[in-house]
């Protein structure tokens, strides 16, 4: 009887802790293989053969196809570059210039990767709409009502995640720093 | 006390080996992958397009809304398939992927050098097949291994502009995805393995 008690205890403890384990890794994702400059983050390996399983494991849960190393990079950020969250009723200013490729494209997503509705029909930009400085910097606000300049809605849901994509670049699996590859900051101006 | 400790620890050690299979063996059970979306609106072996990105109907997460995407749901066990993409004006790519989306390969058409992406895309064993013909390894000719029979070819045309999209998509709706079908006769062509002369091997 004693027995029977500890091993069904013990198989208890192993389910929860290895697929909770699981469940943890595949949603929240994993450090293996990350490039993280400022708040952005990218997970170049994905795109090559030898993706990490873990990576591989979200990506097939989530119905995801991944940015191919041949086509581009994808850079993630779901805070600010104080660790802030992105808040849909806040304003949030992202600037700066962005690594060399031939095109670029930076998307708002919900926190599940589902484009966000708005009246103006706006989810991104891409590097040739974008309205910039005589530097050739730019500056996107990110709020809910309508700004001047670049604005992207936000349709004013809690917690959103920005995607910058960029495509046909040198940025990738031997990026390691701020200087191969200068991302654009990210800054909550003001909340309501 | 000690036995409860001791069941605890085992627990915990036997839940790391579930968690390692668990995350190993996920791309193969997992049921809404990419593919399996793709499965029901898609035919094989012919390009499809997919519908524009839209908030209301979502059929894979984190897809860029600014490019026009065909996909290519491909079975080489009938043959190499070849594959001809044009490129639109702005910024066209190609990516493989395998059943279980492993991205093993992506060109875009400044790579590719030309006004049509040109590809053909085989499985090892179909590519050790191919006879040692020169014209056939010429280098104006990509091929392409798929590590499994089948998976998936995506290809994406940039609109810059939202004004360009339709621009994007006529020009992906003119690519063409489909199984060689000279294929056979070159390889009736090629010298049969037992019909190689006999050599004594000498030391």
């Amino acid at each position: 009887m004693r027995l029977i008690f500890i091993t069904l205890l013990a198989l208890l403890v192993a389910s929860v802790v290895g697929l909770g384990a699981t469940w943890m890794t595949t949603t929240r994702g994993t450090d293996l293989g990350t490039l993280t400059i400022g708040s952005w983050t990218a997970r170049p390996r994905t795109g090559t053969s030898d993706v990490d399983p873990y990576a591989r494991a979200t990506i097939t849960r989530n119905g995801e196809l991944p940015v191919g190393t041949g086509d581009g990079v994808a850079f993630t950020a779901t805070t600010d570059d104080r660790r802030k969250p992105l808040d849909g009723r806040c304003d949030v200013v992202v600037s700066g210039v962005t690594p060399a490729a031939r095109f670029w494209t930076l998307t708002l997503y919900d926190r599940k990767g589902h484009l966000v509705a708005n009246t103006l029909q706006r989810y991104g930009f891409t590097s040739q709409e974008i309205v910039r400085g005589a530097d050739g910097s730019f500056e996107i606000r990110i709020a809910s009502r309508s700004r001047a300049g670049n604005w992207l809605p936000t349709g004013g849901i809690e917690r959103y995640a920005l995607m910058l994509r960029l495509y046909d670049t040198p940025v990738g699996v031997a990026t390691r720093t701020q200087r191969d590859a200068p991302m654009p900051a990210i800054a909550t101006a003001g909340c309501p | 006390m000690i036995r409860l400790l001791f069941t605890i620890v085992a627990g915990v050690l036997l839940g790391l080996v579930v968690h390692l299979v668990s995350v190993l063996a996920l791309p193969r059970i997992a049921s809404q992958d990419a593919y399996s979306r793709l499965t029901p609106t898609t035919q094989l072996n012919a390009v499809t397009m997919l519908p524009a990105a839209d908030p209301g109907y979502t059929l894979m997460p984190f897809m860029d809304p600014a490019f026009a995407v065909a996909v290519c749901r491909y079975d080489l066990s009938a043959g190499p398939i070849k594959l001809t993409v044009p490129v639109s004006q702005a910024y066209t790519s190609v990516s493989f992927y395998t059943r279980n989306e492993v991205a093993y390969y992506a060109i875009n058409d400044r790579s590719a050098g030309k006004k049509v992406i040109e590809l053909n895309l085989m499985t090892e064993a179909q590519h050790d097949e191919l006879p040692e013909d020169e014209n056939i390894t010429a280098a104006d000719r990509l091929i392409i291994d798929s590590p499994t029979a089948t998976g998936l070819i995506v290809m994406k045309a940039l609109a810059p502009e939202p004004g360009l999209m339709a621009q994007a998509q006529a020009t992906l709706a003119a690519s063409s995805c489909k199984v060689q079908v000279d294929q056979p006769a070159k390889q009736a062509e090629a010298p049969q393995p037992g019909s190689a002369p006999f050599r004594p091997s000498r030391r």
